[in-house]
């Protein structure tokens, strides 16, 4: 399984979880594999198209997806994903 | 597009006088700098005071740039703090970069912070980005005309209501005070002209767990701004919209 890390804004959605594992041989896989078991991640990553939202990168291994093959960039057991979204707020 | 400051153009630019705005002046001032400018339209509030460290109680209700100026002149009586007492957007936002020889983001919404990546990309100024929500930060280095810059790894701000709520944005205190002053320290390598330490690198700070982590990230060949042929050219109001959260 592969070791996806969750960003702060995001672990509402993962009971806190700043680590998961799921299974897929893509990236893609990946994504749909996390929404069946954190229902709720998927629209936080990807539009209504299913592609990676623009204020949203992910990381294989700390390579860039949109420079490997996006959605479908190849997942290995060992590999580690990092959900990137960019962050503003902080008003309170 | 100029090749960069005139000698003649100091000091250090800071786009908030909150959260990361804070010490990250106070960082610069500590730091030796002299000339700091200070935009910000905003009145200290008494909400503010567990983050916004150069601000007290006897400060609510003053304009934030003012409280901030008084503050550290105080502590440092050689610097000089030029407040800019107005909301940074794409009317001014070149202008006021071009005045300064490095700029640092401390702004707490999306559309400033993409009007300062592209002003800066365009004025040929370096940006210290700085972000801080919930219990995480941000932080990254945009050099002198980007590749990268910020829009390079995150190309638009979110639609409303799909990036963090209102609601859920707020911040614990001491993470921008971590984000902030790693931003006066990187601001004050760039004014001695030093290599960047975080361009082409997101460091993200995650208090929860005192993870500091960071990824690397390329320029982007079809970035709107600083990319081979790039789509703004001049900040347009009209690009950056407003931010639903803003109060």
């Amino acid at each position: 399984m592969a070791t996806i890390r969750i960003p702060t804004p995001l672990r509402k959605l993962t009971q806190g979880k700043e680590e998961i594992t799921a299974t897929g041989a893509t990236i893609g896989a990946v994504i749909a594999s996390l929404e069946t078991a954190y229902p709720g991640l998927k629209e936080r990553i990807c539009d209504d198209s299913g592609q990676v939202r623009r204020f949203v990168n992910i990381f294989a291994n700390d390579e860039d997806i949109r420079f490997l093959k996006g959605l479908d960039t190849p997942v290995k057991d060992s590999d580690e994903i990092s959900i990137v979204p960019a962050i503003a707020g902080g008003r309170r | 597009m100029s090749d960069g400051p005139s000698p003649d153009v100091r000091g250090v630019l800071i786009l908030g006088a909150g959260g990361l705005g804070c010490p990250a002046a106070f960082a610069l001032a500590a730091a030796g700098v002299r000339e700091l400018g200070v935009v910000d339209d905003d009145v200290v509030d008494v909400t503010n005071l567990h983050r916004q460290i150069l601000h007290g109680e006897p400060d609510v209700g003053v304009s934030k740039v003012e409280s901030l100026a008084h503050a550290l002149e105080r502590r440092f009586p050689r610097l000089r703090v030029t407040p800019h007492a107005a909301r940074f957007d794409a009317s001014n936002a070149v202008a006021l970069v071009t005045a300064y020889a490095v700029v640092v983001d401390g702004s707490d919404n999306f559309a400033t912070k993409f009007v300062a990546n592209d002003a800066c990309v365009l004025a040929r100024r370096p940006l210290v980005h700085g972000a801080a929500v919930g219990t995480g930060g941000q932080l990254l280095t945009v050099p002198a005309g980007g590749r990268p810059c910020y829009r390079c790894l995150f190309e638009e701000p979110p639609p409303a209501g799909v990036g963090p709520s209102c609601a859920e944005a707020g911040v614990l205190g001491p993470v921008p005070g971590v984000i902030g002053a790693l931003q006066g320290a990187e601001a004050a390598r760039l004014l001695r002209g030093e290599n960047p330490a975080f361009a082409g690198r997101l460091l993200q700070y995650d208090s929860t767990g005192m993870a500091v982590r960071a990824v690397r990230f390329n320029p982007n060949p079809t970035c709107a701004v600083c990319g081979a042929a790039p789509r703004i050219r001049a900040l347009d109001a009209a690009e950056y919209g407003d931010d639903a959260c803003r109060t």
